[in-house]
């Protein structure tokens, strides 16, 4: 069990996820999101590879409207 | 000149645009008034933002990129609501990541929450890591013309300085600042944020600026798509009346337009 805060939100994962397996858990596969990941970016190309650990925290953002 | 050939392009950052509107997605009812009014107002550039995506939230509601895709706008992505230079950084990293590598950008970095008046040292500072990581930067100052030559210095490729606050749509309240900023610049002036309607657009325009961003102007109008329409139109004027060169302004000229000989006989007279 690891905690992360996502968006601001603490959540508890039962296993170390990869980037790719939390966002397919957050329905976000295939959606055109961002994420950094403690302040860095991870390219999309990354996301099977890095996997989370215990604290850290995760910003995942999608384009709206805006001026 | 015919504007409608693009013989006369806006050029940000060595590429071409017909259309020297730019326009906003924000305050729209719903995606597809959005989509309307970018079709009436003939943006080719439109600006979005970068927020946290709604956990939770229905996977199958519809995203704004469906309604504008990025394969048809250019897409800026802009800062607003960042009030630190590290926050916009981060934000633009984030979306050039989402928009894969596009780096085109709005900088947007505020000081104040109620006025939403910039904060221009963040500004600075933001736009000197931006341009070193390879951003092309579009940014939003005051009509300072001393930080706007700074910014330029910088390397950022549009400066869009305000007309007045956003949002506050009181139109061009200091014409002459604006005019300093655009006779020194090498860049592309702007303005962005302030125009309240389709008259302070021509205004800035008639004064000599590359093109005008707005967004409330059009998205608060009663009829937005309407107002997009008419944007378009004083953009498109006021760009041709400064290209064509305005006559100088008199308190009276003693030259009217018609022929002053040639006239009939007074009344009476033979």
């Amino acid at each position: 069990m690891i905690s992360v805060t996502i968006n601001g939100e603490r959540r508890q994962l039962d296993q170390p996820l990869n980037c790719a397996e939390l966002l397919a858990r957050l329905e976000l596969s295939g959606k055109r999101v961002a994420l950094e990941r403690n302040g860095e970016i991870v390219p999309r190309s990354r996301f099977a590879a890095e996997r989370l650990a215990e604290g850290d925290r995760l910003e995942i953002v999608v384009a709206v409207g805006g001026g | 000149m015919k504007p409608h050939e693009n013989l006369d392009p806006l050029v940000i950052a060595g590429k071409p645009y017909r259309s020297r509107l730019l326009i906003g997605t924000g305050k729209y009812k719903d995606f597809a008034e959005t989509r309307a009014a970018v079709e009436a107002s003939g943006a080719e550039i439109v600006t979005v933002a970068i927020r946290r995506t709604n956990i939770g939230q229905d996977p199958k509601q519809p995203s704004l990129l469906e309604f504008l895709p990025p394969s048809k706008y250019t897409l800026l992505p802009n800062t607003a609501g960042c009030y630190t230079a590290d926050d916009a950084v981060r934000t633009l990293r984030l979306a050039r990541e989402l928009l894969d590598g596009h780096d085109l950008v709005k900088l947007e970095v505020l000081g104040d929450p109620k006025s939403l008046y910039p904060n221009v040292v963040d500004t600075l500072g933001a736009a000197k890591t931006l341009v070193a990581e390879g951003f092309k930067v579009m940014v939003y100052t005051s009509d300072d013309p001393i930080v706007a030559r700074q910014l330029e210095e910088i390397g950022c490729v549009a400066v869009m300085p305000l007309a007045s606050l956003i949002g506050s749509g009181m139109g061009i309240l200091n014409p002459w600042n604006l005019g300093i900023i655009i006779e020194q610049a090498k860049i592309p002036v702007l303005v962005d944020a302030g125009v309240g309607t389709a008259s302070d657009a021509a205004i800035a325009m008639e004064l000599g600026c590359d093109g005008v961003l707005m967004n409330t102007a059009v998205a608060a109008a009663k009829n937005p798509v309407l107002m997009a329409s008419a944007m378009k139109m004083a953009v498109e004027a006021g760009r041709a009346a400064f290209l064509a060169g305005r006559m100088p302004k008199k308190l009276y000229s003693g030259a009217p337009s018609s022929p002053t000989s040639g006239m009939i006989s007074p009344a009476g007279s033979k």
